[in-house]
């Protein structure tokens, strides 16, 4: 199985780095950019895990490691079963 | 007094602690690899700056699951002297041993400076031998100490005067311009709850020495000594 999972800042957050990117599309013309933030993208393979054990497994590993709860959300989806 | 700077693969500070604690204030110190299980003994553990893991992931998240980071979790539980210095920080941040996480400098840019901090507490072993609203003239050296941590957090951190440096400027006053990396209430330094842990993200390990351009760094080491005497 194949999952995705996509890291970015809280809403609450500053993200200096999606502003200087909005500022650059922007420059470029793309002035219906409204607002941008970055984030980060993990595919994991995973093998011997259920979808229920995914639904337990994944957020926990998310929220253990790839995200820092105090700054970061994360949301995944399954790409292969 | 015996000082353990741990060691992990991306340390760059872990040589300056360790001349500093060895050469300039005669202590026993040694390093600690981060794989052995061992803290030999030390009284204080120093979490030096550097890039552990090549801040993969984000800064310090890979260096906690270091073996020797259990033991100086026990160690700090049992209310041993933790210090964490800029990645140290980080580290302790990403353990769970001191609140908040660092985002990157308000300006994006990578940040290797003097800078002014004001003394907010002296009622800990790291700053004894100083005096509240002292000015201390040392570097930083990082991209992300913008310090952030959840509204209660921070009311919580005030209210428990656990904030113990403030970036100021040369006058000990607070400022948007001194702030320079962008940290919520202008946060250098925190303590925990129980006053054993430290993170800072100024280097008071580059400014020990007259050659160094300030010696004001020394004040936390030395009121560590004097803390365990």
């Amino acid at each position: 199985m194949k999952i995705r999972i996509l890291v970015s800042f809280k809403d609450s957050v500053l993200d200096p780095q999606g502003q200087t990117v909005m500022n650059a599309l922007h420059t470029l013309g793309y002035g219906f950019v409204k607002n941008v933030r970055q984030g980060k993208v993990f595919e994991l393979e995973v093998e011997g895990l259920s979808p229920e054990k995914a639904e337990k497994a994944i957020p926990e590993l998310a929220g253990r490691v790839l995200a820092n709860p105090i700054i970061e959300k994360f949301s995944w989806q399954v790409l292969e079963s | 007094m015996k000082f353990g700077v741990v060691v992990f693969p991306g340390s760059n500070c872990d040589y300056d602690a360790y001349h500093v604690l060895l050469n300039v204030l005669n202590q026993d110190s040694f390093f600690l690899w981060h794989k052995d299980h061992d803290l030999k003994g030390a009284d204080c553990v120093i979490l030096p700056g550097g890039f552990s893991y090549g801040d993969y992931l984000r800064s310090g998240a890979i260096a906690r699951f270091s073996p020797l980071m259990r033991e100086v979790a026990e160690f700090a539980e049992r209310g041993g002297l933790v210090m964490g210095i800029c990645n140290g920080f980080q580290i302790l941040m990403e353990m769970g041993l001191l609140p908040g996480a660092m985002l990157r400098n308000k300006r994006l840019k990578f940040l290797c400076q003097f800078v002014h901090l004001r003394l907010e507490k002296t009622e800990t072993p790291f700053t004894g031998l100083g005096h509240r609203g002292q000015v201390l003239r040392i570097p930083i050296a990082h991209y992300e100490g913008n310090y952030f941590a959840p509204a209660e957090t921070l009311e919580e951190l005030e209210r428990g005067g656990q904030v113990i440096f403030r970036y100021c400027d040369p006058e000990g006053r607070l400022g948007e311009e001194a702030n320079v990396n962008g940290a919520l209430n202008s946060i250098a330094g925190i303590i925990n709850r129980r006053g054993n842990v430290l993170g800072m993200m100024p280097h008071p390990e580059r400014a020990s020495e007259a050659v160094m351009g300030s010696q004001d760094g020394r004040l936390i080491f030395e009121s560590l000594l004097k803390s365990l005497k």
